[in-house]
């Protein structure tokens, strides 16, 4: 294998290994939820050290890459998404840890009635389906996947906007669970943000792949 | 074509006895712009930019068929004088190859061997190629010194005024910097950025990062052929034909 090769699988191995550790966190975030289970948020929480410590790593080995191989083309474009990929994979740890610090909120599991109304392990579920596919598109080289969850994404925006309209009127009738209600609407919001940066991974799978840009033309099509 | 082209090149083929060196190319070459060709050893660039001012003509064997023109005018035609061809297009080699004369002497030889010998006429095209060269602040001093004391960058960049001298409106540049050092490298660079405000320039580079650098257009030629001619940005990010991304990308072979 040529060297510049090798340094790319390194590069691709080593986020792999973040993708795992977010993975985790993101999983263990909605068991916490469930259960309100105070450790295992604290368990999320503290990896996101590790998080940080890969995105410092990588970030350094993509300006090593730079540096050293002046890759263009292909090559390029890999890098230029690794590192994108890179900071979109630290915001989605650091959104898994924020919904860890609302679980440590909790006094007591959410009501199955609220979680059945707001829709959000649906919506949770499919956010990790989602990050899971999304590492699937990527090392399979796979754009057509990739764009399949630029699409899925309207699904999560779905239930985030509704969510308002579902807990604030639980709320009204339930004035003993604001602490609770309001927590969940702050980790619907994050569920949201995760579909956001799942599809910005995507974008820069389409991008690696074919050379095509197509981050921000949901938005200009819609102006137009 | 359009009329933008300065030199342009119509199902051009060009043999060296029986090998088939450059293979139905057609292209055209912006006027005031940088082109890069690129491509592997033996794959016929260096032809290719010597036919533009006719250099391949005393090789044993050489023939060419179809058009090049310079300013829609067929260099080929009988009628075309080379000497007179090789003042409007000027060329500048791997090797710095100044002559064993002072650095005034190299910079007016051409001019002397057109016939003009006023004093003033010459130090006026020596100080005004000099400066274009960028050079002029290192020498001015020590013109009537011999060219072969100035550094390797400096006789490329001698080499460069020499060219100038003559008032040409093409620079053709044959890997001008590969024997230089970096920092040379850095100064001739810069240089052809600054000419082709008044030039058009064609350079043959092995060095992929110079071509990124200094060109406006990339060529990539193997065995003979154009495989994709394209704005170089788009070239170096994205281009289209798989064996430039092999090349371009060091996967070649």
């Amino acid at each position: 294998m040529p060297h510049i090769d090798e340094e790319i699988e390194r590069l691709k191995k080593k986020l792999m290994q973040m993708w795992d550790v977010v993975e985790f966190q993101l999983v263990s975030g909605r068991e916490a939820m469930i259960n309100a289970d105070q450790r295992l948020a604290k368990k999320i929480i503290k990896q996101g050290d590790k998080v940080n410590d890969y995105d410092v790593k990588i970030d350094r080995m993509c300006e090593n890459f730079f540096a050293l191989f002046t890759p263009v083309a292909v090559d390029l474009r890999v890098v230029l998404a690794i590192l994108k990929i890179n900071a979109n994979l630290e915001r989605i740890g650091d959104t898994a840890e924020g919904i860890a610090y609302f679980v440590r909120e909790f006094e007591s599991p959410l009501e199955q009635e609220l979680l059945q109304a707001t829709k959000v392990l649906e919506m949770y579920d499919e956010a990790l389906s989602m990050f899971a596919d999304c590492r699937r598109a990527f090392l399979d080289n796979d754009t057509e996947l990739a764009t399949q969850l630029i699409k899925r994404d309207k699904f999560l925006n779905k239930i985030y906007r509704k969510s308002d309209s579902i807990v604030i009127p639980y709320l009204k009738e339930n004035p003993d669970k604001i602490k609770e209600g309001v927590a969940l609407l702050s980790i619907i919001k994050k569920i949201e943000r995760v579909g956001d940066q799942v599809s910005n991974v995507a974008e820069e799978i389409i991008f690696y792949r074919d050379a095509k840009v197509v981050k921000h033309q949901l938005k200009k099509k819609k102006k137009e | 074509m359009s009329k933008n082209y300065k030199l342009v090149a119509i199902e051009v083929n060009a043999y060296y006895g029986d090998f088939h060196a450059i293979k139905n190319i057609s292209l055209g070459l912006e006027e005031k712009a940088v082109t890069a060709f690129i491509g592997p050893s033996g794959c016929g660039k260096s032809t290719f930019l010597r036919l533009f001012n006719r250099m391949n003509d005393y090789i044993d064997g050489f023939r060419i068929d179809g058009e090049i023109l310079l300013d829609q005018k067929d260099i080929y035609k009988k009628s075309v004088r080379v000497d007179e061809l090789r003042k409007e297009v000027g060329m500048v080699f791997q090797k710095p190859n100044p002559f064993p004369k002072t650095i005034f002497e190299n910079v007016v030889y051409g001019l002397r061997i057109q016939g003009i010998s006023k004093k003033k006429v010459l130090e006026e095209a020596a100080e005004r190629s000099l400066k274009q060269a960028a050079l002029w602040e290192e020498v001015k001093d020590k013109l009537h010194k011999s060219a072969l004391a100035l550094s390797g960058g400096q006789q490329q960049r001698l080499c460069i005024a020499r060219a100038l001298a003559n008032g040409p409106s093409v620079l053709l540049m044959d890997e001008p910097a590969s024997a230089l050092d970096p920092i040379s490298t850095a100064k001739i660079e810069e240089l052809i950025w600054e000419l082709k405000k008044d030039y058009t320039i064609v350079i043959v580079t092995h060095n992929m990062q110079q071509a990124g650098r200094v060109s406006d257009h990339t060529a990539f030629f193997l065995s003979g052929e154009l495989i994709e001619f394209a704005k170089t940005k788009s070239l170096f990010t994205n281009p289209k034909d798989q064996r430039t991304q092999n090349y371009i990308t060091g996967r070649f072979g």
